[in-house]
């Protein structure tokens, strides 16, 4: 694991994505932005020491000029001045998300939540579909730059 | 002089054994790929909780908690975690060795102590002693998943909140390569900050730390987490380890047999040859006797 002592270059930030099967990204990033319970947050070096929970979204952080996105499903952030560490329970980058599987899952989720049924399963289809339409959404930001 | 005939199934039954043993150790081999590619690729996720974990306690009062909190009492509750299944070597009778001292120790301390025991070996061992079992998992390590540890982190956590015991330790075999396993002892119980570990005093505060939501109701989620994250991690360690040490344990049974068979056979064919010499003589002996 990167030390997070001083060999951050200045001006950087070193972003760790972890899941509980293994460590997803470890990079220098510039920018990072992240969805906390309460609220999207922006990260940049230097920022004061930030703990929070994650909900269901996009985390997005730019190296350079290049912009990469994934999807992030709950977890913790642990942000210092030079290191941001996200450990959430499922994530997935953009490039290893199966852009149709998404929209199968869309279709599937949204028939489940018109279904309806028990109040525990309209919660896990409602959750599902949030899921869902997180990937694909987070699949096609990955279509959009290939084109631009 | 043993007959032929038992040297013979001597030779027999020796390899008979051996195909087992190797056997074996091909089944532990397969089975230790697959455990060590499962807690190598854990790791990441627990330490860096862990890390998470640690910059939140020394940042959050000590008594915000009960996970964090400290308590007077002298009530030590030992997590012992051995293997389902035998024939891996030493794997058990280390950590049962060291289990026993440790709770001795403790004893000796004025402590009350209790075992709570993963795996069948620690199980049956306890049971033929006086230590108090407090709760036992037999079998859980054929099909290892995080709802194991998820179940073993509610009920601990419950009976430590409970006050069953105040202090939890954990000891288990570390897996370090496949030649070599540690016998570990750690403090699950309550959590540490990195600095106490280190023996140092906690350092100040670094700065304003902002949480969100708030202090108390991350800690509610991520403590918990954190403790079955860890669970799962030992109980991972273990059960790589216990591959580990059955295909080296199963190696040297193999080879062991290999030269055993070797020997006798050496010996069945001295005796063959001594019995048809002797039987040569004797017919020559006959016919020189007949002219």
């Amino acid at each position: 694991m990167a030390d997070t002592g001083n060999t951050v270059p200045t001006g950087k930030l070193l972003l760790e994505v972890v899941t509980p099967d293994k460590l997803l990204v470890s990079e220098y990033v510039d920018q990072i932005s992240a969805p906390g319970t309460d609220g999207d947050f922006g990260v940049l070096p230097g920022h004061c020491h930030f703990l929070t929970t994650l909900r269901i979204g996009e985390l997005h952080y730019r190296i350079g000029e290049a912009e990469h996105y994934m999807s992030v499903l709950w977890g913790f952030a642990d942000v210092t001045p030079q290191k941001v560490t996200v450990l959430a329970e499922i994530s997935e980058k953009a490039e290893d998300i199966d852009v149709d599987r998404a929209h199968e899952a869309v279709a599937r989720a949204e028939e489940r939540l018109e279904r309806g049924g028990l109040p525990s399963e309209v919660e896990e289809a409602r959750v599902s579909l949030e899921k869902a339409r997180l990937r694909q959404k987070v699949a096609e930001r990955l279509k959009k730059q290939g084109h631009a | 002089m043993p007959s032929l005939q038992s040297l013979r199934r001597k030779i027999a039954s020796v390899k008979n054994t051996q195909k087992i043993t190797k056997a074996m150790k091909m089944v532990a081999a397969a089975k230790l790929k697959r455990a060590q590619d499962r807690i190598l690729s854990s790791r990441p996720y627990a330490h860096q909780l862990r890390d998470v974990v640690r910059h939140l306690a020394e940042r959050a009062s000590r008594l915000s908690h009960p996970l964090l909190h400290k308590r007077e009492g002298h009530k030590t509750e030992l997590l012992v975690i051995t293997s389902d299944r035998g024939l891996c070597g030493a794997f058990n009778a280390n950590i049962l060795r060291q289990a026993a001292e440790f709770l001795k120790e403790h004893a000796e301390q004025g402590q009350e102590v209790s075992v709570s025991v993963a795996g069948r070996k620690g199980c049956d061992f306890f049971r033929r002693r006086t230590w108090t079992i407090r709760q036992e998992w037999p079998g859980i390590f054929d099909r290892l998943s995080f709802e194991h540890a998820l179940d073993m982190g509610q009920d601990i956590i419950q009976h430590y909140n409970d006050g069953t015991f105040d202090q939890l330790y954990v000891v288990y075999n570390e897996f370090k390569s496949v030649m070599q396993q540690r016998v570990v002892v750690e403090k699950l119980l309550p959590i540490e900050s990195l600095d106490e570990e280190a023996g140092q005093e906690p350092a100040k505060a670094v700065g304003a730390y902002l949480f969100e939501p708030d202090e108390h109701e991350l800690l509610q989620t991520l403590l918990p987490k954190h403790f079955q994250v860890q669970a799962f991690r030992v109980l991972l360690e273990s059960a790589a380890a216990e591959q580990a040490a059955r295909m080296t344990a199963m190696d040297g049974a193999t080879r062991n047999a290999g030269e055993l068979i070797q020997k006798v056979t050496l010996f069945y064919n001295k005796t063959r040859q001594a019995a048809i010499t002797k039987e040569l003589m004797d017919i020559v002996g006959g016919a020189e006797a007949l002219k």
